[in-house]
């Protein structure tokens, strides 16, 4: 059946229909990963590697051993399958069964095979919402349960959704039975609306049984649905595995692979460079977590943001923003990969509330103390929120400017003479391109030493700080004003030697942070406003 | 209403055929997707006595999304809001297409049997509910008393 046509799908699909879904678990693999069908995640990464040769990161960052490449969409889908098959050297079961245990575990194999050998079959596949293979298929069962249901009288070949005799009743190994029509609307309607991709269940009730791939693509028999949940899976897969992450860019549906998960930067094919750690621009010095903070604290003062302060929360675990859309205080996270339990009130684990879920709400005299403090504190701290947030906003706005220095150069010098040298260029594209860089360090600086409490090292970090600034405003003075055409020669040595101080300064600053993370020197608040600063 | 699926037309027969005990659910006139819900009190809850209106309606994409169901009447109840709206699972995340009005009403039926405080719509119900059942229950019961039962 499948109208899974490898050319139905661009690369934009997130989707894996250039395998066939009725490949058997033992059949060859494809050729670009047969021979290194390895169990380490190395291995895993040198495939990687070989398949994706042109792709070849440039950084400006020292990189020492890490390692990472762009994944399209189809290389995606590839590793999936890789993972399956490998996994199934140990499972040898249909690879559409494996997909849902690889799923149900978070595609951590370590892990699945921990349950694998530890449980029993039995208790394995019900973990996974499967119905165990190895155990003759149950005869046929009336859909539904017969408490909530009590058709007794209706025909065996009646489908329970839409109550229309069929003789083409389908269903998964649960053996609940319903028509064709009916499968593909409920198929469509979970992936369009509830954007539900490898945990759709079978719609009897209260069956947890979920649709397998195979399954869904005979089930679903529409090229737009299959089209869909192919995009949501490898989301799924993308978003559950700690070493992918996909490109934020807009429109880029790439993902980046590495060795480890750690907070470095990136480069995708597309050109954009972000922090693999939390997807957002790369931030040195600042941690990604320090960046978070003090993103949402900018977003919060601007005033559309207030409304997303007012109406929406972060998932305790996973730090997703979620939205409360009315109904109850027991708050599941949608985040496939978290799907955690609690309380809206007081962000604590819903697990404790089902005893006393109240106290969490209980007019506490001493918080409300705190409070009054805390509001207070306010007052001061916003003036040194304020310090900070203007130098970061400053460096951002310079450096934007900034970027058309070399245009306005090459005006200049056009204007006066016909051509410049390639000579000449070079070393103009290159000041510039230190400059910038430059703008991004100290506007991340300030979001680093915003968070910081005082110490000696503090100190060392600011006079670090105030170097880079005053070499980097030199910089920006000389490569706006001092050059014109007469005086470009002259200028040119004067640019070249400030360039290379302000790299050195970047550097010196950089390590000094990098250091100072590793030696822990570092003493941050968590939030400056809730504690009172002497600077 | 030649367009109405075949499931509404069987579950509504159905319901008028065999209408299950102290439940009562007529299709409106002109809309035989709008139910016109009449749900008594269970015996033995504080809601007993009490005659409760509420309407449910059939979205369009039923049954794979569920009904949608509110109580007209005022009802003091940790998981019914003033507005009426009904904190249920089988009503959100646990509704299944095989699930029918007839097996949602008995699960609004069994709710007013048994609240709920621990999965709260009402907070200030739920909350005293917790604190002070008996206030609670006597509130209920007046409630029924005041907005439930006709002269």
């Amino acid at each position: 059946m499948n109208g899974a046509d490898p050319a139905d799908y661009s690369d934009e699909d997130h989707g894996d229909a250039d395998r066939s879904p009725h490949r058997s678990c033992s059949g060859s693999p494809s050729p670009s990963i047969n021979s290194m069908c390895t169990d380490s995640d190395e291995d895993t990464c040198t495939e990687i590697v070989l398949l994706e040769q042109e792709s070849s990161p440039s950084n400006a960052e020292p990189e020492e051993d890490f390692k990472y490449e762009v994944l399209s969409v189809k290389q995606i889908v590839q590793h999936q399958w890789h993972v399956i098959d490998e996994v199934n050297s140990v499972l040898n079961l249909p690879p559409q069964i494996t997909r849902c245990i690889l799923n149900h575990y978070k595609w951590d194999k370590e892990k699945l095979f921990e349950e694998y050998f530890e449980i029993s079959p039995e208790e394995f596949f019900q973990c996974a919402h499967l119905v165990n293979p190895f155990t003759l298929p149950p005869p046929h069962v009336s859909f539904g349960s017969s408490s909530s249901l009590d058709l007794v009288q209706d025909p065996q070949n009646m489908c329970g959704i839409c109550c229309c005799l069929s003789d083409d009743l389908r269903g998964l190994a649960c053996g609940h039975r319903f028509c064709a029509e009916c499968w593909k609307h409920y198929l469509a309607s979970k992936t369009f609306s509830e954007g539900l991709g490898h945990n759709i269940a079978c719609p009897a009730e209260g069956c947890d049984i979920v649709v397998d791939y195979v399954s869904f693509l005979i089930l679903a028999d529409n090229s737009e649905v299959i089209a869909r949940y192919q995009q949501l899976i490898t989301n799924t897969f993308v978003e559950c595995n700690p070493l992918l992450r996909w490109c934020p860019a807009p429109s880029c549906c790439c993902a980046i692979q590495v060795s480890s998960p750690e907070a470095r930067p990136v480069r995708c094919k597309c050109g954009h460079q972000f922090c693999f750690g939390c997807g957002e621009n790369w931030h040195e010095p600042a941690s990604c977590c320090l960046l978070k903070q003090w993103l949402k604290k900018c977003r919060e003062d601007s005033e559309t943001s207030n409304w997303i302060a007012q109406n929406t929360k972060e998932c305790p675990k996973c730090n997703v923003t979620i939205e409360k859309d009315g109904g109850c205080n027991h708050m599941v996270c949608k985040n496939p990969n978290c799907r955690y339990d609690f309380c809206w009130v007081c962000l604590g684990s819903w697990e404790p509330h089902g005893s006393s879920w109240y106290s969490c709400n209980r007019f506490d005299e001493e918080e409300a103390k705190k409070a009054r403090l805390a509001q207070q504190l306010y007052r001061s701290t916003m003036a040194r929120y304020l310090h900070y947030y203007n130098r970061y906003m400053n460096h951002m706005q310079s450096g934007r400017l900034e970027h058309n220095i070399y245009a306005q150069v090459q005006a200049k010098i056009k204007a006066m003479r016909e051509t410049m040298t390639w000579f000449e260029v070079q070393f103009l594209e290159e000041s510039v391109e230190v400059l910038c860089q430059c703008r991004v360090t100290l506007m991340y600086s300030y979001v680093f030493a915003y968070y910081l409490r005082n110490n000696n090292q503090k100190i060392i970090f600011e006079e670090n700080q105030r170097d880079l600034e005053s070499a980097t405003e030199k910089i920006s003075e000389c490569l706006e004003r001092e050059i014109t055409a007469l005086t470009f020669q002259t200028v040119r040595q004067k640019v070249l030697d400030l360039s290379h101080y302000c790299e050195r300064r970047r550097t010196v600053l950089l390590c000094h942070v990098r250091e100072g993370y590793e030696k822990d020197w570092w003493d941050f608040t968590a939030d400056p406003a809730t504690e009172p600063v002497i600077e | 209403m030649s367009s109405l699926p075949r499931r509404i037309i069987k579950e509504t027969q159905r319901l008028m055929q065999e209408p299950v005990p102290g439940i009562n659910a007529i299709p409106d006139e002109n809309n035989a997707r709008y139910f016109h819900v009449i749900v008594t009190g269970p015996n033995d809850s504080p809601f007993e006595g009490g005659v409760f209106k509420l309407e449910l309606f059939l979205p369009e994409d039923y049954p794979m999304s569920a009904p949608k169901v509110r109580f007209i009447t005022k009802i003091y109840h940790p998981n019914i809001d003033r507005l009426g709206r009904i904190c249920l699972d089988v009503l959100k995340d646990k509704w299944s297409p095989a699930l029918q009005i007839r097996t949602i009403l008995l699960s609004i039926q069994a709710l007013l049997s048994a609240p709920n405080p621990d999965d709260p719509l009402a907070n200030d119900v739920a909350e005293l509910w917790k604190v002070n059942e008996a206030e609670a229950i006597r509130n209920a019961r007046e409630w029924t008393q005041k907005y439930a039962v006709e002269d």
